[in-house]
Formats: C-alpha cells, structure tokens, sequence
C-alpha cells in the first residue's frame, strides 16, 4: 500500500466493510457521524454507529405528492433518493436558543448558554445536498455579515457525500448543474458500486480518514462502471429545466402575469415545499416568558414566506394571499436569488414535487410561465 | 448598484446573533396622541461613545417578552450619544413600549439600512414629502441641513398628516423656518384652529415651482402617497435618479438573511429601507409583492 496515491482529487477505493472503519475512525476522532436510515417509511437522517442502520438494500419511489421506499433488488446502502429530513438542521437547526434576559429593578440584562459547538461528520449527502449546503454558506457566512451558529457549526463540519447512481423520478438536479456527481466541496466522495466504494478525496482531512482504513487503488475497471453510472443516472432524469439562463429574467419581468393566480388557487400555502427544501433559510424569532414577565428565553426558529404571519406587519399583511406567497417563493428560488446571492436557490433535489400536496411541479411550472411568457 | 452605503455601527454582537444592547429610556416626548420619541442612551459608556448611525437609518428595538420593532433614528446623527425614536404605537412591540417608564431599559441593535444622500446634494434644492410618521426617518436630515445651511439651495418640506394633533414636531417648525425652510403642512381633515392646507401630501406639489435639474426628492410615508408624490415629480421632470424613497416592511434580523422583508430582490432591511426611485421602480407598487 503506497501511501503517496492518497492526494487531494485521487479516486481509491474499499471494500464495502470498510465503510464501518471509516464511521469508527470519524467517532475516534471526535466526530458526531450522522447517516441515513429508514424511519416511518422515509429516509431521514441521524445518529448513526455503523453501516448497519444505513437504508442497505432499498430502493426510492417518488412522484408528485408521493413517497415511498421500497425493498431492491440490491444490497447497496445508498439507494435512496433523498427523504423530506434534510441536512440543513444540523447547521442551521429548527430551534435555537439565543439568550435569555431578565429583569431587574426594571433592567433587562441577558445571559449566554455556553453550549459546545457540535462536530457533525454527515455521511451520505448528496450532491444536489452538498450544492444546498454552499448555497446556504453564501447566505449565512458573507463579507458584510456571518452568522455566529452556522458559522461554527459549518466550520466543524466533515462531508463525505455519495454520488448519485439512482436519482428519484423527482430529481433534476443535471438542469440546475449540481450532480449527480458531486465536484468540489466534499472532504470524501463515495460513488457506491455492487462491488465496492469509490472514494475521491476532497481535503487534507479526507486524507488522514483514509490512512487510518484500509484501501486499495481504483481499477480502470470500476473506474469504468461509476463513470458509466453516472452518465446513466444523469439521462435518466426525466424532468429538466430549460433555458434556465433566462428564468431569473423571465420571472421578475412577469410578476404580474395572470398564470400566477392559476397557481394561486392550486397551493395550499401549507409552507411544506420550504420544510423540505435543502436552500430555505428564512427563521422567525419567539420570546418564551414566565409569568413574572420578568425572565425570557429568545429562540430562533424556522419560518416560511407561506406563513401569514411572514410578511405582516402593524401596517397589515403585504403579502395577504397565497397568490403572492407562491410568486414569492418560485420567483426567489428562481429568479431574485441569483441577485442576492449569485446563484439560483433551487439545486434540483425535487423535494418540494415530492412532498407538495396538491402536487405542483417546479419543473413544469417554470415550463407553463416559459410558454405562456413567450 | 446602491449608492447609499450601509454603515454597521459598532454596536452589533458579532458573537452572540441577534442580542441586543440595553439602553436606558432618558426622556419621553409625547409627540401625538399616539406617537411619541423617546431619547435612549445605551448603558455601557463604551457603547455611548462608539455609537454611530446615518440619516434614514434604523434600529431594532427589543422588548422582551414582546419582540423587536424597526424604527427609524430620528434624532441628529451628529449627536449620537442620545438616540431619539420617534414611535407610533400601533403594533405589539410599540404598543408594550408606549408603556414604558423613564429610567428603564430597551434593547437595541442597529443601525441598519441605508442612509438619505444629503452629503452627495451640496449646493442642490431639497424636497422633504413626508407622510405621518414618515417625517421621523427624515428629521435626520432635517437636523443635517439646519446645521449646514450654506451647503444647500431650497428647501422645502412638504409634511402632511391625518388632523392637526397628528402633525409631529410642531414645535420646531419656526425653527426651521427661521432658517429658510420652508414648511408646508397639509391634513386630511382639518380643525376649527387649523389655516393650513387641507388635503394629501402630492397635491402640494401644485403650489410649487422647481428648479428641476436641482431639485432632489427625498419622501417617507404611506407607499399610496410615495407612489404619487414620485408622479408629481416625474411631472415636474425631475429625474427618477434624484427621487429617494424609504421603504417599509417586516424588517427581523437587520441583515438580510431572515427573509421576511424581502420586496423582489431587495432585503429591505439592507439594501434599503431608502432607496434611488430607478433602481425600486420595477418592483414599486406591484400587487402584494
């Protein structure tokens, strides 16, 4: 074993047993490793201590509104496409305390929890997932601003992601340029064969992992079934978004094309597409306090632009019906994002056509206002 | 593509997000029935000496228990150690503040958000149009002309409110005018006392005559009146790019990454709230966006 092929951008590869020594290596190193398992019939992610709560075996089926896994004809343990549990908790988590006040002789005064920032190795993050992750990064992490918790949290962070052989039916993650491969950005890149890991490394820390577990070079062999995997997995998706230069343009001149009240009447405003989705990082803030009034504890949790609440203030609501909550979200996913933070805040993962109850489909949305704009 | 520039006082937490700093209520001025400005000074002497905010700018002011409300600095930025607020109790937070005491404290972080140009219209005529409590945001500048009278032309404010107990800081307007302002208020309904015009701030423009390649239009208020007070404007041939407004709406973090204040690709709450009228214009009075 020459240790001198372990550079930054080489493929090895593993057995798939391997993958345990890797997940114990990560936990001797102070990582908290977080993976993928089967709850309540989805994947979600969370504490896992070795490959035997990974989803090993099953397979993915999503349509419009729909979600199931289901047994495959395989003992791969990353089939399955994404659940509506993303990674974006970790770093940017539903609830956070902020501070705590109190007040004294009609003073506030707050007071700091002083809470360890937690090392999460994620495992398993796709790369639609990881392009979700570096998008939020340029919203929470800027020149003129950062967010201390992201901030710390990202810093600790440790991605090993999976390139995607088997993309769900809501995936178009090839229009928005974000996978299935994952490029950059990752400290370790599985591509998971029947017969073994590929592992590309993204970082000195990828690396030392590495030299603790046992590896071998990658064939031309395998080299050859992931390369045509991945070419199979990208035509396989059948949803596309084309044009997609000109969306942002499209869109923000035609915010008041009737098609828009079309769409109105089909969303609930049920806020799920933005739960799911991997780039939403709109948050609210609620002050618990005590009878007394005099003790309060301040969180920040997740909010959506489909809640009411979102946009009112004492003047009344600016954004009162659903019409304009639903413009407001596709045109930013869409369209004003690109201004905001260069670069679209949609990263084709498909999560909201999974999980939107009265079916809407991003894809053939953007298709309709393409056609009926033109 | 803004030329206003945001100035991040040193008074916001880089460690610890969104906590504020606490401030000691000085004085209470009742401005209106339900306005009023309350002068705070921040209780950390550091703090007192560090602070800085620009014309137009905002604070978010914190109560626990009720929340964070934006309101606009209204007092003199050449005089930061006392921070005045002027407040129109109409929501929650305001409302629990209207509450408060001398000698208790708010929290406070800010300043926020653009700043009115001023600086970049020496030797220019100014146009105020403020609507109710609009005319707060825009005292700043008030205090920056008086106290650089020589470096502009005309100026004009045009202030209009509901009645005339709604008109705020009557008391200075002689001030004003002792230094050439000239003060145009307007309401909409009068009192048997009031000699003033009766009517809506854009109407005022009628009585006007303007040097238009001079002339600059700064306006707070109600979107309805901005909307016509910029098409007085455009009447008047003044340029979209010498026409600023200052924008509202549900400002949280300050900073751009909660979202709620979003208008098309603004954060309001930094890339506003004051904005160059050319470059809001495609996003200006669009249904309930």
């Amino acid at each position: 074993m020459t240790e001198s092929t372990l550079n930054m951008g080489s493929t090895v590869a593993i057995n798939k047993e391997t993958l345990n020594q890797i997940i114990s290596t990560l936990t001797e190193k102070g990582y908290l490793p977080i993976g993928p398992s089967i709850k309540d019939n989805v994947v979600s992610y969370g504490p896992i201590g070795s490959t035997d709560s990974l989803p090993k075996g099953f397979s993915s089926d999503q349509e419009k509104g729909f979600c199931r896994v289901k047994r495959g004809n395989h003992q791969r343990f990353f089939d399955v496409a994404p659940g509506p549990h993303g990674w974006k908790k970790y770093l940017f988590p539903p609830r956070t305390e902020l501070f705590k006040a109190y007040r004294e002789n009609g003073c506030w005064q707050e007071t700091f929890e002083n809470k360890e920032t937690p090392r999460y190795a994620l495992i398993g993050v796709r790369p639609c997932e990881l392009a979700a992750i570096q998008i939020q990064d340029n919203v929470f992490i800027r020149e003129d601003f950062t967010d201390p918790i992201y901030a710390k949290r990202r810093e600790n962070l440790l991605i090993i992601t999976v390139n995607c052989l088997h993309p769900s039916q809501t995936c178009f993650c090839t229009s928005m340029n974000t996978g299935p491969k994952a490029d950059s950005g990752f400290d370790l890149s599985l591509t998971e064969l029947d017969e073994a890991f590929l592992i590309e490394i993204g970082s000195d820390v990828g690396i030392a992992i590495l030299k603790e577990v046992e590896w071998e070079p990658a064939s031309a062999y395998l080299l050859q079934i992931a390369q045509q995997g991945l070419k199979d997995a990208a035509n396989s998706m059948i949803r596309q978004i084309k044009s997609l230069d000109t969306v942002p343009e499209m869109l923000l001149s035609n915010l008041e094309h009737p098609y828009w009240s079309e769409l109105g009447e089909r969303c609930l405003s049920c806020t799920s597409c933005t739960l799911v989705c991997p780039t939403c990082f709109c948050w609210d803030v609620e002050d618990s306090t005590d009878l007394s009034g005099n003790n309060t504890q301040r969180d920040r949790i997740w909010d959506s632009c489909f809640n009411p609440a979102y946009s009112s203030q004492a003047g009344g609501n600016t954004r009162p019906t659903t019409k304009s909550r639903y413009r407001q979200w596709l045109t930013h996913k869409m369209g004003s994002w690109v201004q905001q933070f260069g670069s679209f805040g949609c990263v084709g993962c498909g999560l909201c056509i999974t999980w939107c109850p009265a079916k809407i489909d991003i894809t053939e949305e953007i298709k309709v206002l393409q056609e009926v704009t033109s | 593509m803004k030329e206003t520039h945001t100035t991040l006082s040193s008074a916001v937490h880089e460690e610890h997000l969104l906590a504020p700093n606490w401030a000691e209520i000085k004085e209470i001025i009742h401005e209106a029935e339900d306005v009023a400005t309350f002068w705070l000074e921040y209780s950390d002497e550091a703090l007192v000496n560090n602070y800085s905010f620009g014309h137009g700018q905002y604070n978010m002011l914190y109560l626990p228990g009720y929340g964070e409300a934006a309101i606009s600095i209204s007092s003199d930025p050449e005089k930061p150690r006392l921070i005045g607020h002027t407040i129109r109790f109409v929501g929650n937070v305001t409302r629990a503040i209207s509450r408060l005491q001398i000698g208790e404290t708010i929290g406070i972080r800010g300043a926020f958000g653009t700043t009115w140009p001023i600086e970049e219209y020496k030797g220019h005529d100014i146009v105020l149009a403020a609507g109710g409590i609009g005319l707060a945001p825009l005292r700043p500048v008030i205090y920056h002309i008086l106290n650089h009278r020589e470096d502009y032309g005309r100026v004009v404010i045009l202030y209009g409110a509901r009645t005339p107990k709604d008109l705020l800081f009557r008391q200075e307007y002689f001030e004003w005018e002792k230094q050439g302002i000239e003060v145009m208020p307007t309401v909409d309904r009068a009192d048997d006392n009031w000699e003033g015009q009766v009517g809506v701030v854009p109407m005022l423009f009628y009585h006007l005559r303007f040097d238009n390649e001079k002339t600059v239009v700064f306006s707070c208020g109600p979107e309805i009146m901005m909307r016509f007070v910029v098409f007085e404007g455009l009447a008047r041939r003044i340029s979209p790019e010498r026409m600023y407004l200052s924008m509202e709406r549900n400002m949280k973090c300050g900073q751009g990454f909660c979202g709620h204040c979003q208008l098309g690709p603004f954060f309001i709450c930094k890339d506003g709230p004051v904005f160059r009228f050319d470059q809001l214009e495609p996003y200006f009075n669009l249904e309930d966006l």
